[in-house]
């Protein structure tokens, strides 16, 4: 069934998006764009209806990779589910396990230790910086740069790559988290080698902007497209560097204070006009703080235990209640809400994708621009299909 | 009550329940009691009025909650329960060789079904005020028939693509919903997998391959040596 046909019933007063009225010459044209459509970033599909170039319908069409994660969980125990969530957004594994092992340290009442605190940060941060990285390279990639930003993204990528396999043995799929601090302690030698990596990315940002910002292309084909205002940003849950880039100041690393995030000092880059060149410009900035952050962070790692001792592992039954846990991953809010019965296994156990939320307002921030700036506007929300679909 | 580890709101549970009491008359609040130490504890509020507590919710000033976070559903199967319930009834007795009828207080072991049900979770924050979470949430009567509940999307457009993934996946019908899809089952897809009595259907497409011969004399074997003959 073409989704598109689907009569919509039209309810007064919410916040749909934009009637586009055609001047009713000529066809409008259908196009299923995807789910092999080498832009999507995965297996994503997007019916669009065509009035000559202008994009007048866009409905999102999801669940090509869906595997019903969220029902395995039901069937195995909570440690177990821990390397199913590196499989989510599989760029950034480390705060999916963070994520999930803050709900469920919300659950027990669970204490992490210090050590174990400052590496969660440490990694996330890095993972942060990777992933704004890599998003920077499709968006240039998307754009007609072919290959070469990506590269120099990548490049970098692989640096933080390395050190995450030599500290967890994987590159992608870490498994690193445990509820009430980390799996492994790092070694000096490895905290050495990520001092190293944080001081050269400094340099990688400036080169990065110097070919990027000021570009001609990008600012002609990025600046005043694909806005999204901050009141529809804020009531559509969007979240991460897209609410950001419309000037919505909301953090969850300030707002919450999860972790030890308090004890460092950083700023949230926020933009003015809620385009894609701000929301470009809001994830340098953020790899930027990230360095800070890092900085702070591989200066100040205290000596101890990375694994709380009294922390429960084998015959880990939560008592009967539930927890909300969320964090700022890198693509904006990622929640984990866990029911527990009392037995091993969560009761319901579900994830606040933010891959998926933030596509809420894909159709509004493209209606009535020109079908290449979708792919444009679609590669700015930065999504991961692992996590959209699940 | 207690945030997601941050500023905690300023209003406890009972509060935000006496709030909407007095902006929504009528408005059956009840407050659910969380077990576990994270103390984000729960408003059950009724469908009749949902809308209009989530209008309040989102515009009053002190509240504020601006902000859907999370949406989602959860199943509850019916419950079979069993109590024990001392009756005292007559009882025949032979006492001194007579017959006789006596009161006498019996154990009994009584079972009724709870009936179960579907619910819809709300984690809601503020991006204004920055406080959150407040939890709420909202049953169906039962799991078959009666599983309507008012949509929330014109209220917080974040519910859209949620609301369509608990409508696919637990067959919650939300009423008023602009445009209830699945999500991410297929259009044609029958059941709702994530039901806790869901079973997975057994349709796998068979295509004959070369082998057939020899898949159908192995299934002859294994049948003959359920049966216990000695030679297939």
């Amino acid at each position: 069934m073409n989704s598109l046909d689907v009569k919509t019933e039209r309810v007064e007063g919410w916040n749909r998006p934009p009637v586009i009225e055609t001047d009713g010459e000529g066809e409008l044209l259908e196009v299923a764009m995807g789910p092999h459509h080498p832009s999507t970033h995965g297996v994503f599909r997007m019916d669009l209806a065509l009035d000559g170039e202008r994009v007048v319908r866009l409905k999102p069409v999801f669940g090509y990779l869906h595997r019903n994660h969220e029902q395995i969980a039901e069937t195995v125990s909570y440690l177990a589910m821990m390397p199913y969530t590196d499989r989510l957004d599989y760029i950034c594994s480390l705060t999916n396990n963070w994520a999930y092992a803050l709900a469920v340290e919300k659950l027990v009442g669970q204490e992490v230790p210090e050590r174990a605190e400052y590496l969660r940060v440490i990694l996330a941060e890095l993972t942060r910086a990777q992933n704004h990285a890599s998003t920077i390279g499709f968006l240039l990639q998307e754009m007609g740069a072919s290959g070469t930003p990506l590269m120099y993204a990548f490049r970098e990528r692989e640096k933080i790559l390395d050190l995450f396999e030599s500290l967890t043995g994987s590159r992608m799929m870490c498994n690193y988290m445990r509820f009430g601090g980390c799996r492994v302690d790092a070694s000096p030698a490895w905290l050495d080698a990520a001092r190293k990596v944080v001081a050269a990315l400094p340099a990688f940002v400036d080169e990065f902007e110097r070919f990027l910002s000021g570009n001609e292309i990008v600012m002609a084909r990025c600046q005043g497209v694909g806005i999204l205002r901050p009141d529809l940003a804020v009531n559509a849950g969007v979240t991460g560097p897209m609410l950001r880039a419309s000037g919505v100041n909301y953090d969850i690393r300030k707002v919450d204070h999860y972790g030890i995030y308090d004890r460092f000092k950083f700023r949230v880059p926020l933009g003015d006009h809620g385009d894609i060149y701000d929301r470009y410009m809001v994830r340098v900035l953020e790899i930027r703080e990230s360095i800070g952050i890092l900085e702070q962070a591989l200066k100040d790692i205290p000596n101890g235990p990375v694994m709380d001792p009294k922390a429960k592992i084998r015959g880990f039954r939560p008592k009967p209640g539930e927890a909300y846990g969320r964090i700022e991953a890198p693509k904006g809010e990622l929640g984990f809400y866990l029911i527990s019965d009392g037995t091993p296994n969560p009761y319901r156990y579900r994830v606040r994708p933010p891959s998926l939320i933030n596509l809420t307002v894909l159709e509004d921030m493209c209606l009535g621009s020109n079908v290449a700036d979708v792919v444009l506007i679609f590669g700015s929300v930065d999504i991961v299909l692992g996590e959209v679909d699940r | 009550m207690d945030g997601a580890g941050g500023d905690s709101i300023v209003k406890t549970v009972e509060e935000i329940k006496a709030a909407i009491e007095a902006a929504v008359p009528g408005a059956g609040v009840t407050v659910v009691h969380n077990g576990s130490p994270s103390g984000q504890h729960s408003l059950r509020i009724e469908p009749e009025h949902a809308v209009e507590v989530a209008t309040f919710l989102r515009d009053d000033a002190e509240l504020a909650l601006d902000f859907l976070s999370n949406l989602t559903g959860v199943d509850f199967l019916d419950k079979e329960v069993s109590e024990k319930i001392k009756v005292t009834r007559p009882v025949t007795k032979t006492v001194d060789g007579l017959e006789q009828t006596v009161e006498e207080t019996v154990e009994e072991t009584r079972k009724h079904v709870e009936p179960g049900y579907l619910e819809v979770v709300y984690h809601l924050f503020s991006v204004a005020k920055k406080h959150g979470p407040v939890v709420l949430r909202m049953r169906t009567r039962n799991r078959s028939d009666e599983v309507e509940l008012p949509s929330l999307t014109p209220i917080w457009r974040s519910a859209e693509f949620q609301e369509r993934e608990v409508f696919d996946l637990y067959g919650i019908v939300f009423k008023g919903h602009p445009d209830l899809r699945r999500l991410l089952m297929w259009d044609e897809f029958k059941d709702h997998p994530m039901r806790r009595d869901y079973v997975e259907p057994d349709d796998y497409e068979y295509e004959p391959t070369p082998h057939d011969k020899v898949l159908a004399r192995a299934q002859a074997h294994k049948a003959a040596a359920a049966a216990g003959e000695e030679k297939a």
